[in-house]
């Protein structure tokens, strides 16, 4: 008998997006009321994850040719740089700055370069988990 | 302020993450490497000279104030380990290119190494205590991947043990610290030290003080927490080994210091007498392990057993001409065993085996090597020109200054089983009867030599220029004499 997951497929493509969205106002949240890096990146999977529960991984990989250590890596390096880029201003690693700044859609915005150390946390863990995901799928 | 003080940490950082993005490129990869530790050792020499000129080095991370951010604290003590620590891996790396393997390279060995650097070089310069976890861990994740890296059989069996071990004590050291963080309500170091003081250190504070001394003995490989280092260290090939042996007992080995001359120096009855009688049985389980076994890297296991028991000892003599022999001895162990391991795996790679009995006779065709394994042998036991006199004679002063006659009793007749030990090694595979004919040797010891010749010069160097090392290790023997030092250069009262 042929299986046909018609439903579950069609949904998924729906609610990817939703979840997805959902782990995006997550991350940016984080300053304010909980959220942050971690818990965005880990969402992020978690519509990757119900993509590849609906899909296979070639077609996964097929949607989203991207190497997830790759982010990771990059992820990490967007953290450390954000620590050194302290250095060019002569205070100690890692101080962060904190700015309100005038945003054309969004108006009066706290904009953070804790921000930017954040993002690389959201890449890390995205990558870990996707490279985690992945390498014990294709595993035979 | 003084970022100085981060680039032991931040170089190999950037390095493992850059070498994450290029794994397929070897050569780019050793290159990298190779800049990378040149630049963390101009760096940790460079911290060193600073600290012995204008004293305690501190950074506040982030810019906050001691008690509430993280500082990084780098003392004379910490940056003699910096230094030691980064040009023992320097050579470590140095023998890896040459021996081993495509295999293993391809799989992220060279972000490994740099990772656990990270977390060995953060280890010793951080000033708060959950940060010193936050770095085991980057350490302990590292080794882990190292202890596993090439998946042989025997590689799998003990990475299963290890990790087991490893992450226990990782959960009882979390424990630890939320104790003392009930009790105290403070992580920074030399703020929990001060608090301490006021207290009295009741007795609440010494079940916990027992508690990071079995944690940090766990790591370091005491008795009877030692069960699980023979075999870990044995599994992976030789150049892992070597760094394992040359940094990671020493991390546990520098918590203990640290934590017991900083934190819990009021109770020395109860804390230190039990470092003290754990110190002796480990200098003597190290010294039987090694006279018991016919396998060269399993005597050379046992040895580091019982460097730990000797440096931990220190802690236990309290008085400062102890203190400096212990990190003169630390300083030396690092090196010598650090070159030990790498000449075992120059022979490993001549005849392929570790089994004495199966060698003989190398000294007809690889003099170099055998005659550097005695010189190494020398220095580990302790023989006057060489580094582990000098460690030894402190000690040993510092145990009739504090009338601890059975220790200098128990040091002395180690030094003879380990002189033992290591000699039985020589005499029976640099001597004997050849048993493996030229055409018969597994491989050639090209390249493999001189980072054990490196070493071995820096060790002559550690005995010989004892007059030009002395005064950093007796400032570090101050700072840990007197925690004042220490907590003053944090909180700047």
């Amino acid at each position: 008998m042929k299986v046909n997951d018609l439903i579950l497929q069609t949904v998924t493509t729906f609610l990817a997006f939703i979840i997805f969205i959902f782990s995006i106002y997550l991350f940016f949240a984080g300053h304010y009321t909980p959220g942050g890096g971690f818990i965005g990146g880990l969402m992020t999977s978690a519509a990757l994850v119900l993509l590849l529960l609906a899909y296979d991984i070639k077609t996964m990989q097929k949607a989203l040719p991207i190497n997830f250590l790759t982010v990771a890596a990059v992820g990490l390096m967007i953290s450390i740089l954000t620590g050194v880029g302290a250095f060019l201003f002569d205070v100690p690693f890692l101080t962060h700055a904190f700015q309100y700044i005038e945003l054309p859609i969004l108006g009066k915005t706290a904009l953070a370069s804790t921000l930017a150390f954040d993002l690389g946390v959201y890449l890390v863990v995205v990558g870990i988990a996707m490279t985690i995901i992945q390498t014990i799928g294709e595993s035979e | 302020m003084n970022n100085l003080v981060i680039l032991p940490i931040l170089i190999p950082l950037i390095t493992a993450t850059l070498l994450l993005l290029l794994p397929k490129r070897i050569k780019l990869q050793k290159l990298i490497s190779v800049i990378s530790l040149s630049f963390a050792t101009i760096a940790s020499i460079v911290l060193v000279h600073k600290v012995y000129t204008d004293g305690i080095q501190t950074l506040e991370i982030g810019n906050w104030r001691p008690p509430f951010g993280i500082v990084l604290v780098a003392d004379m003590f910490a940056s003699l380990l910096v230094l030691t620590g980064t040009i023992v891996s320097f050579m470590c790396i140095l023998f890896a290119f040459r021996s081993i393997g495509k295999g293993r390279e391809s799989y992220y060995y060279y972000a490994f190494t740099q990772f656990l650097l990270t977390g060995v070089m953060g280890a010793f310069l951080t000033g708060d205590i959950f940060n010193l976890f936050v770095f085991f861990e980057v350490m302990l994740m590292a080794s882990y991947a190292l202890i596993v890296i090439g998946g042989t059989r025997s590689q799998l069996r003990e990475s299963l043990k290890y990790v087991l071990v490893n992450v226990i004590s990782s959960a009882l050291f979390v424990l630890a610290l939320a104790y003392i963080y009930g009790l105290m309500g403070t992580l920074n170091m030399a703020d929990i030290s001060n608090k301490v003081a006021e207290s009295g250190q009741s007795g609440i504070l010494t079940v916990v003080a027992i508690l990071f001394l079995i944690v940090f003995g766990l790591k370091g490989g005491i008795f009877p927490l030692y069960f699980w280092l023979p075999g870990s260290y044995h599994a992976p090939p030789y150049a892992i080994t070597a760094l394992f042996g040359a940094l990671l007992t020493k991390v546990g080995v520098y918590a203990i210091f640290r934590t017991f001359t900083l934190i819990f120096y009021h109770e020395p009855e109860i804390t230190h007498t039990i470092i003290a009688i754990l110190a002796g049985i480990t200098i003597l389980i190290g010294a039987i392990g090694a006279i018991a076994y016919w396998d060269v890297k399993k005597i050379l296991i046992y040895n580091i057993v019982t460097a730990v028991g000797v440096i931990i000892y220190g802690v236990a003599l309290a008085n400062e001409t102890g203190y400096a022999g212990s990190i003169y001895y630390l300083v030396h162990d690092m090196v010598i065993k650090g070159a030990l391991f790498l000449l075992g795996g120059a022979m490993f790679a001549v005849t392929g085996t570790d089994n004495i009995k199966k060698m003989g006779g190398l000294i007809k065709r690889h003099p170099l090597l055998g005659w550097m394994f005695f010189i190494a042998a020398m220095a580990l036991a302790g023989i006057p020109p060489l580094s582990g006199f000098v460690g030894k004679v402190l000690l040993v002063q510092g145990g009739l200054e504090a009338d601890h006659y059975v220790f200098v009793g128990v040091m002395l007749l180690s030094s003879l089983l380990v002189l033992y030990s290591v000699m039985k090694i020589f005499m029976n595979c640099f001597f004997k009867a050849e048993v493996l004919s030229e055409k018969e040797e597994q491989g050639s010891t090209k390249g493999l030599i001189y980072p054990s010749v490196i070493l071995l010069a820096l060790s002559a160097f550690l005995g010989l220029g004892a007059e030009f090392v002395y005064p950093y290790v007796w400032q570090a023997a101050e700072t840990l004499m007197d925690p004042s030092i220490y907590i003053q250069a944090v909180l700047k009262e």
